[in-house]
C-alpha cells in the first residue's frame, strides 16, 4: 500500500511502508536512516499509563515538509519521511516514525536527528499524558517556525 | 466579520470546544481575537506569551489581520514526538 511522505495517522505506524515511500524519492540512496520514537513508561518520575495525542491535522502535514525543506538546504540529496499519531498510544507502541534517506550515512542520520527535533519544536501536535494518579498536557516549546536559534540549535544537534 | 477559531489541547478544554465560531471587528488582527477569547476564557490568559497561531492552516504572526471567513487557530506550546 502507498503511503504520503508525510502524514498523521490514527493506527499503529508502518516503517515498512514509509520507507518504500522515502525510497523511492531518493534516486541512488546510500543509506536510509529508520527511526521510531517510543513511548516511555515512566516520565519524569510517574508511571505512564498510556498517552494521548492530538494534531492540528492540515499544518502538521505542512510543518513536515517545511522540515524537509529545511533539510534539504543542509543536505541537498537527503529526502524525509514523517509520520505522527494520533489518538491513544500505548506505552512499548511507537508515536512517531521518521525515515530519512540520503546518498551517505551521514547526511542520513543528520537528516534524521534534525527532523526529529525540528518535529518537537514546530509540528502542532501535543500530547496528553494518563500517568498513575493524573494526567497532564505536556507543554513543550513554543512553535516559532521562523526563530533561527531553535533551527540553529536543532542544527547543532544534528551533527553532534 | 464572522472567523472559526480552532483550538487544541488545553485550549480547547478550557473553551470546552475544539471549534468557535465569533463575530469579530472588520479590521482585526490575530492578537485581538486572542485579547477577545481571553477576555472570554480567563483561564487562556496565562497563555498569551507562549501561544502561537495560524490563518487557513498557515503559521502567522500575532500581528496579521484576518478576512471574513478566515479559519484561525491558537496553538499552545508544542510537544510532538
Amino acid at each position: 500500500m502507498q503511503v504520503p511522505p508525510f502524514a498523521i495517522v490514527s493506527g499503529p505506524l508502518s516503517l515498512d511502508a514509509l520507507h518504500a515511500a522515502i525510497a523511492r524519492r531518493v534516486e541512488t540512496p546510500g543509506a536510509i536512516v529508520h527511526f521510531l520514537g517510543i513511548v516511555r513508561g515512566r516520565n519524569m518520575g510517574r508511571t505512564v499509563r498510556f498517552l494521548e495525542y492530538e494534531a492540528y491535522e492540515t499544518l502538521a502535514v505542512k510543518a513536515f515538509a517545511r522540515i524537509e525543506d529545511e533539510a534539504r538546504e543542509l543536505w541537498a540529496d537527503a529526502r524525509l519521511g514523517i509520520h505522527h499519531r494520533v489518538g491513544r498510544v500505548a506505552v512499548g507502541e511507537a508515536s512517531i516514525a521518521i525515515v530519512a534517506a540520503a546518498p551517505h550515512r551521514a547526511e542520513a542520520y543528520a537528516a534524521s536527528r534534525y527532523a526529529i527535533e525540528r518535529v518537537k519544536q514546530i509540528a502542532p501536535i501535543w500530547k496528553h499524558e494518563h500517568f498513575d494518579g493524573g494526567e497532564v498536557w505536556v507543554e513543550g516549546a513554543s512553535a516559532r517556525p521562523d526563530d533561527e536559534e531553535a533551527r540553529a540549535e536543532a542544527r547543532r544537534r544534528a551533527c553532534a | 466579520m464572522r472567523v472559526t477559531i480552532r483550538l487544541f489541547a488545553r485550549l480547547r478544554e478550557i473553551a470546552g470546544a475544539a471549534e468557535l465560531e465569533r463575530d469579530v471587528p472588520p479590521d482585526a488582527t490575530l492578537a485581538g481575537i486572542w485579547e477577545q477569547l481571553a477576555a472570554e476564557f480567563p483561564a487562556m490568559a496565562p497563555y498569551r506569551d507562549s501561544i502561537s497561531a495560524a490563518v487557513n492552516a498557515d503559521y502567522a504572526r500575532m500581528t496579521a489581520r484576518v478576512s471574513e471567513g478566515d479559519e484561525v487557530a491558537f496553538l499552545p506550546p508544542v510537544s510532538g514526538g
